[in-house]
């Protein structure tokens, strides 16, 4: 049993207000008519429908149950996730799951640019293509993108982990394929099984840090000349 | 420089320090990194004097007459709005950058003086929440330790759109001080030299920027007031777009503003000076009808009671010191000079916060030298010298004839050179001229 809330009735503030309130339930949010901020800041275990499509950082540092958008979402959708899960049936714009932490997010159709921008341990799925800048100086988690991926893939990235079935247009600073290996292809395995998608693991590609931007390159021409041939070098 | 070369003239453009840089530049093929803020000559908040009360004036008395120093930020927005006892506000200064103890003596320093303190770019530690009654959550390009929870119980939050010290540049924070539980507040691999971004991930604009201010007060519940910081390269169209997207209070900081690793080139040469930036600022907030009530917080450079009331005396409602704050816990304490000296600095001259080696025990993490920093003591050395930056504010503005330090005004002021006069529109000491004055 599912409390609605009119969103052409109440104001944004009463909405969070009601969802930060409330310890455990359902909620049905109507008529988002791509309101921003919708349904941020959950920490209780609620399970949240959205009937249409949201504006900005719908479900933003979210922390526990489930924000589902039965839409498309706008820029950062989910930001800063903590954990629990956010899904949006349709597409989502620029930023989705920017810096999250933990949980899941996903997309069954596209991605903008820069999703999964400076993850920090979230794991994305996303059923359609993401845009350019996808996992720019991603940090750690999954992003598993059944489609393809834009320009610059991965730039500069350091622990995250990236698995793509399509095309992918270029790789970004730093960011190298590497090998599919057994453990990979169990993650892949459950990430699909946890978004409820459908897709053979091994059709995968992994990317990841070439891990070269880690630290400064510092010459030191004097010390070598010191110490002279079989010196430290 | 020895007698024997006095027949000989220093090059000006090629001086020793320059020399130094490009020997050293040429050995190592990186550029240098170093904290601190810009140490050239800069027209300064000293290039400007109070004119003090006289026949056409009346002073209050020194001892006896109250001058208030109280502020508050987020009134009329926000549930809980800030209270400040004074004037001066702590600045963003990272766990990381800085040791736990440091962070700790902010907190005590601040706290005991009746002011905030601000986390950094690397989250919010138990240290300085447990320590400070009033602390700013710092919302940061690179969300190093973001977490709602901590939003939650922090008092404010500024959303950082640049620093003094680097406008338009992100933070950086160098292998030596990545220690595991720097890495792992950050998310990053220890040891590495980490780069932060310069942008924020998920907003590009101040049509973003105000939607984020949204989002950011929604997942709080409206409780606490948002300040938005910025480096002063564009004050006056900065200020106007952070009062647009929605901030209880702005954060200019000028160029001498500190920094605990940044490239050289970048502290010297990006940015103006703090002087510049406040009128700037406060003609924004002017024009829009919001001077006063959106507040503005100065920074970059504060040293003095003298530089707090020429501040405020400009238009700021408040100022925040960072690299003062670290000089009154004990950075470049002369007692440490031989162990500056064997780094191959002195005391008075230490600048390689980015290193991890800091004798004094605040810029590092380190757990023997950190252990050197008592942050109780620490904390009572900031309170006496925020104590001192309040008391010499009221004297100045008692002796203007001000009730309350925030009654300062520019016509308080003169200035003693004609860049001080145009940048600050007050007139040049002696004349009636404002350079740069319509009419």
């Amino acid at each position: 049993m599912s409390t609605a809330i009119d969103l052409a009735e109440v104001s944004l503030r009463q909405l969070n207000q009601v969802l930060h309130d409330a310890d455990s339930g359902g909620f049905d949010v109507l008529n988002p008519r791509g309101a921003h901020a919708v349904a941020c800041g959950i920490t209780t275990d609620l399970t949240v429908e959205v009937a249409g499509s949201v504006g900005y950082y719908c479900a933003g540092m979210h922390q526990a149950g489930t924000v589902v958008v039965n839409g498309n979402s706008g820029p950062g959708l989910a930001e800063n996730i903590m954990s629990g899960t956010v899904r949006t049936t349709g597409n989502a714009s620029m930023s989705a799951a920017a810096t999250g932490c933990g949980g899941l997010v996903v997309i069954d159709g596209d991605a903008g640019a820069r999703c999964g921008i400076s993850m920090k341990g979230v794991d994305i799925v996303v059923g359609g293509s993401i845009g350019h800048m996808g996992a720019f100086m991603a940090q750690a988690g999954n992003l598993v993108v059944l489609g393809d991926a834009g320009a610059d893939l991965g730039d500069s990235i350091y622990e995250a982990i990236l698995y793509v079935r399509g095309e992918v247009e270029s790789l970004g600073s730093d960011c190298v394929e590497k090998e599919m290996r057994p453990e990979n292809l169990a993650a892949v395995g459950h990430l699909l099984e946890a978004a409820d998608m459908t897709a053979s693991p091994a059709d995968f590609r992994r990317y990841g840090s070439e891990r070269r931007l880690y630290s400064f390159h510092v010459d030191d021409i004097d010390t070598e000349l010191a110490e002279g041939p079989g010196g430290t070098r | 420089m020895t007698s024997d070369t006095w027949h000989q003239r220093e090059s000006y453009s090629f001086d020793r320090n320059t020399i130094a840089e490009i020997r050293r530049a040429a050995n190592t093929g990186i550029y240098r990194i170093r904290g601190w803020g810009a140490k050239r000559v800069l027209p300064t908040l000293d290039d400007l004097v109070f004119l003090g009360a006289s026949m056409s004036r009346y002073p209050l008395e020194g001892y006896r007459e109250a001058c208030g120093t109280d502020v508050v930020i987020g009134e009329g927005r926000a549930e809980h709005p800030v209270h400040l006892d004074i004037p001066v506000t702590i600045a963003g200064m990272s766990f990381g950058s800085l040791s736990s103890q440091a962070k700790e003596a902010l907190g005590r320093g601040a706290s005991a003086a009746g002011t905030s303190t601000t986390t950094g770019d690397g989250g919010m530690t138990e240290e300085e929440r447990g320590h400070s009654t009033k602390l700013v959550y710092q919302y940061l390009p690179s969300r190093y330790g973001m977490n709602p929870d901590d939003l939650r119980r922090a008092d404010a939050i500024e959303v950082v759109v640049g620093q003094g010290a680097k406008p338009g540049g992100g933070g950086m924070l160098l292998g030596q001080k990545i220690t595991e539980r720097v890495a792992e507040m950050r998310t990053l691999p220890v040891g590495i030299d980490q780069r932060s971004a310069c942008r924020h991930p998920d907003w590009t604009g101040p049509d973003d920027l105000a939607i984020k201010i949204i989002e950011l007060r929604e997942i709080v519940d409206w409780r606490v007031p948002i300040y938005v910081k910025l480096g002063a390269a564009r004050p006056y169209y900065d200020t106007a777009l952070a009062v647009k997207a929605g901030a209880d209070a702005v954060v200019v900081d000028g160029m001498q503003g500190g920094t605990a690793a940044t490239q050289d080139v970048f502290i010297e040469h990006v940015g103006i000076p703090t002087l510049a930036a406040i009128p700037e600022a406060v003609r924004a907030l002017r024009e829009l009808g919001a001077h006063r009530e959106v507040k503005l917080i100065a920074a970059g450079g504060i040293r003095s009671g003298a530089d707090v009331a020429k501040a405020l005396a400009l238009g700021a409602d408040v100022v925040s010191i960072g690299t003062a704050a670290l000089i009154a816990l004990g950075d470049n304490d002369p007692a440490y000079d031989a162990e500056y000296r064997a780094l191959g600095s002195a005391a008075g001259f230490w600048e390689d916060y980015q290193d991890g080696t800091d004798p004094a025990g605040i810029t590092t993490q380190d757990p023997d030298l950190s252990a050197r920093l008592d942050p109780v003591i620490g904390g009572r050395r900031l309170a006496n010298y925020l104590q001192v930056l309040t008391l010499e504010t009221q004297t100045l503005a008692r002796a203007c004839g001000k009730s309350h330090v925030l009654n300062l005004e520019p016509e308080d002021l003169a200035a003693l050179t004609v860049e001080a006069a145009a940048m600050a529109g007050v007139p040049l000491a002696g004349t009636g001229w404002i350079p740069g004055a319509s009419s």
